[in-house]
């Protein structure tokens, strides 16, 4: 007969299996946080003004890294260009006008594929294609046009996802009032999915700030002097110059000043997610009114 | 009682969903400026029927109609008929209230807009309008700049009657326009159907027998997508000539 009083073996392993559970969210924050104090102690003795605001001497060894934030900026910017109205575009398509068959579960399927597709073949894509057979050059356009490849997936299945999360009863209602098609979905729909799809080109956003590979291969030059003006100039990015000081400084002072990039490029990556939480919350407080 | 003339009018009035044949040969006259109830057994075909009445049908995958449906003689099926002007004329409240997550206002004010009206005092005054005739003003004048969300069930579903009157129709089509709604905004929104039927044609489909008995002049009754019998209320539910009839409405199946 099984003893009711008295703790089992299998209770003590229950116990045990809560205990990994219960200690691996703490471990996963300690991680990050652990990753972030290391760049902050290695990177922040390098900030100052002088670093943020003034060009790059040395290949990058000494003076500041303007220009890099600058180029960063717009490169992302472009990508966004290409990106958001095209993501969105094919989202409202898919969404909204295909109807389920095998050509739209094949379009759905090369978009999953080209989010799996890495980012350094992207960037090879980017450098025969853009740079040398579109003659666009090591520019910020070839760059923003191959990051925007890169997070177009991204952008078009997450808008795709707010976009059918929209009730149905609100289309029907739209129609029954005498609207177009196109009516009801720029009126209603795209209204009622905005948080969702601000906060998925808002994700793609962040990666395309980080991505490295992409760059190096369209963009070239790690520690220019020079500020950017033209889509067609050439320039240094943050992720890029990175890897430069990470890969070819070999010195303290080279990986100090790493961090310091590390750090700049985090504090971007922030704002940009506190952004989207603010967007979101904001279109959240509007429409549902809670 | 005026004779009022037939405001549409179906004729042999079939639905198919893919091989599923929904609605069979229905040819029903739903006079002007009174309200015809649709009754029946669920499945029965009383909402493909509604749908039709403002081709809201035809956003339903494979759905497929033939036959005839006129309005003021009209039939609206008709190759050359724009739907989005036959929706303007014929309005529709569903069964869920479904305000758009915006301001009271916005809601109301929709119609007119997508409609071409731009000018701001003419909406207020539509808005303001069609909020009264809703029964809703009194209660929301205060807040037309708050989220239509924030209302309750019954205030949201007479929001849906004044965005549907602001486009000014001539027909308001109800589906079930109660079903997810106590008894005393049930009360509320079928004293106001009444109240409407002076001046619209009101179609409502309604599982509540009690429901069209109170709300409706005409009552048609479905079953199995055929139309069963039809004729004033008083008359189908006192004295109904089909024994189909006679067994739902006391209740016997359904």
């Amino acid at each position: 007969m099984m003893p009711l009083r008295g703790r089992g073996g299998a209770a003590v392993r229950e116990k045990f299996i809560e205990a990994l559970i219960f200690t691996s969210a703490p471990i996963v924050v300690l991680i990050f946080v652990a990753i972030l104090a290391y760049i902050f102690a290695n990177g922040a003795r390098v900030i100052t003004l002088e670093f943020l605001l003034s060009t790059p001497r040395l290949a990058g060894m000494e003076g500041g890294i303007f220009p890099m934030i600058v180029g960063s900026v717009y490169v992302v910017a472009v990508c966004m260009l290409f990106a958001v109205p095209l993501g969105v575009g094919a989202a409202i398509y898919l969404a909204e006008y295909a109807s389920e068959n095998i050509i739209t579960s094949t379009i759905r399927f090369f978009i999953d594929c080209l989010a799996g597709v890495p980012s350094i073949v992207i960037g090879l894509f980017g450098l025969t294609f853009l740079v040398h057979f579109l003659k666009l050059g090591y520019s910020i356009l070839a760059a923003g046009i191959a990051l925007a490849f890169m997070i177009l997936p991204w952008t078009v299945r997450v808008s795709e996802e707010a976009i059918k999360a929209v009730p149905r009863s609100y289309r029907e209602a739209s129609l029954a009032l005498g609207a177009t098609k196109w009516t009801t979905i720029r009126r209603v729909v795209l209204k009622s999915a905005m948080p969702g799809i601000v906060t998925g080109v808002l994700l793609g956003l962040g990666r395309a700030i980080g991505e490295t590979a992409v760059l190096l291969l369209t963009l070239g030059s790690a520690a220019s002097a020079f500020i950017p003006t033209s889509p067609l100039d050439s320039a240094g990015t943050l992720p890029v110059l990175l890897y430069v000081l990470a890969t070819q400084g070999n010195t303290a002072d080279a990986y100090a000043r790493a961090c310091g990039v590390a750090l700049v490029l985090l504090a971007m990556f922030l704002v940009v997610n506190i952004f989207a939480l603010y967007v979101r919350n904001r279109y959240i407080k509007r429409y549902e009114g809670l | 009682m005026v004779k009022t003339g037939d405001k549409i009018e179906t004729r042999n009035l079939n639905v198919y969903y893919g091989n599923f044949h929904a609605l069979k040969n229905v040819s029903l006259k739903i006079p002007e400026r009174k309200v015809t109830a649709l009754i029946g057994p669920s499945g029965c075909g009383k909402t493909t029927f509604l749908r039709c009445i403002n081709r809201m049908i035809e956003l339903t995958d494979g759905a497929r109609v033939s036959g005839e449906v006129l309005l003021d003689g009209m039939n609206i099926y008709d190759k050359d008929v724009d739907v989005i002007a036959l929706r303007r004329r014929i309005g529709m409240v569903f069964q869920q209230p479904n305000p758009f997550p915006m301001s009271i206002y916005e809601n109301v004010a929709y119609g007119p807009k997508i409609h071409g009206v731009r000018d701001k005092r003419k909406l207020d005054e539509i808005v303001k309008e069609s909020l009264e005739r809703a029964a809703l003003w009194d209660e929301v004048k205060d807040k037309l700049h708050e989220n239509a969300l924030k209302l309750s069930g019954g205030q949201q579903q007479r929001l849906c009657i004044a965005r549907a009157l602001a486009v000014e129709p001539e027909v308001i089509l109800f589906d079930e326009p109660c079903a997810s709604l106590d008894p005393i905004s049930t009360a509320k929104i079928e004293a106001l159907i009444r109240e409407l039927s002076r001046d619209y044609t009101i179609v409502i489909v309604t599982h509540n027998m009690h429901q069209a008995a109170r709300v409706s002049d005409y009552t048609a009754f479905f079953m199995l997508g055929e139309l069963i019998e039809c004729g004033s209320t008083p008359q189908i539910f006192e004295k109904p000539r089909d024994k189909r009839t006679e067994a739902y409405i006391t209740g016997r199946f359904g």
